[in-house]
């Protein structure tokens, strides 16, 4: 008799084993993924604030006075175009413009937005990237001010190569036209006032 | 420049000196090789500032100050 208790009593036990085990190692190993260490990759607002801040000191260094003041001011920066040509508008054969002086516009983490200063014509957006793959917080997104040194470096520098590797599509892709012509417009006010309150210096950029 | 830092100091030293101008030479061909650019900021003769694209040591001019290393430009969407 006792042995069929103790006989019963192991399979009771052996069935209920087999039905709270599972949930139990669940359990157990939301336990330690919820306590676990996980690498510090996660946003910090402060570094990415601090990363910002030196990048700006980089710009401003870079960059011609009158181009930090824009980008202090109004948020991006206005690049002259050196090519011999204004950048062809999409597939236009014979285009006009070609030959006219044009200039970029050039917003951190925004597409390259070409355009005739005359007109203030849009003429193209060019999307580039300047990706680090090593993500050292994860992330491979420069801070903003090291995405527009970046984008005036290679502008600067070497732009037809930079024209070349980016994508280039007709405005309002990417960049809201509307905002755009904004932009000029205030670009415009902005130069207007710096004319009437400053003397040329060295430092100022002025259409080739 | 790198996501989360901003401007970091690579290496630098004398290109007068021999064994200085060496260790820069090999962090920078340590940095192309890394798929980097680099650029060195100037001032051309009309006093206006821009960049000069430098694809080997050769390149930069000896009285450079520095030489700024970025990511290459890729196509965004």
């Amino acid at each position: 008799m006792l042995l069929a208790v103790i006989a019963i009593g192991v399979v009771i036990v052996a069935l209920l084993w087999d039905l709270v085990l599972p949930s139990l190692k669940e359990k157990v190993e939301r336990y330690r993924a919820r306590r676990a260490i996980i690498p510090g990759t996660s946003y910090d607002p402060g570094r990415e604030r601090r990363a910002e801040q030196r990048a700006r000191q980089l710009l401003k260094s870079c960059v011609n006075d009158e181009e930090w003041a824009m980008y202090r001011d109004l948020g991006f920066i206005r690049v002259w175009g050196a090519m011999a040509r204004a950048p062809r508008r999409g597939r236009i054969g014979d285009d006009p413009r070609a030959g006219a002086p044009y200039a970029y516009l050039v917003y951190p983490h925004k597409p390259i937005v070409a355009y005739l200063p005359q007109t203030r014509e849009l003429l193209n957006e060019y999307c580039v990237e300047f990706p680090d793959e090593t993500r050292p917080y994860g992330s491979a997104r420069l801070p903003d001010s090291d995405d527009v040194l970046a984008k005036w470096m290679a502008l600067t520098g070497d732009e037809r190569r930079l024209i070349a590797t980016a994508n280039m599509h007709l405005p309002g892709r990417q960049v809201d036209p509307k905002q755009v012509r904004r932009d000029l417009w205030r670009l415009g006010q902005w130069e207007s006032e710096r004319m009437r309150r400053t003397p040329r210096s060295p430092g100022e950029v002025t259409a080739p | 420049m790198k996501p989360g830092h901003g401007e970091v100091l690579i290496a630098e030293g004398d290109v007068e000196v021999a064994e200085e101008e060496e260790l820069l030479v090999e962090e920078f061909r340590r940095q192309l090789d890394q798929g980097m650019w680099a650029a060195v900021p100037e001032r051309t003769t009309a006093g206006r500032r821009e960049a000069r694209m430098v694809k080997a040591f050769d390149e930069i001019p000896r009285d450079a100050d520095r030489v700024i290393f970025f990511p290459r430009a890729a196509g965004g969407s």
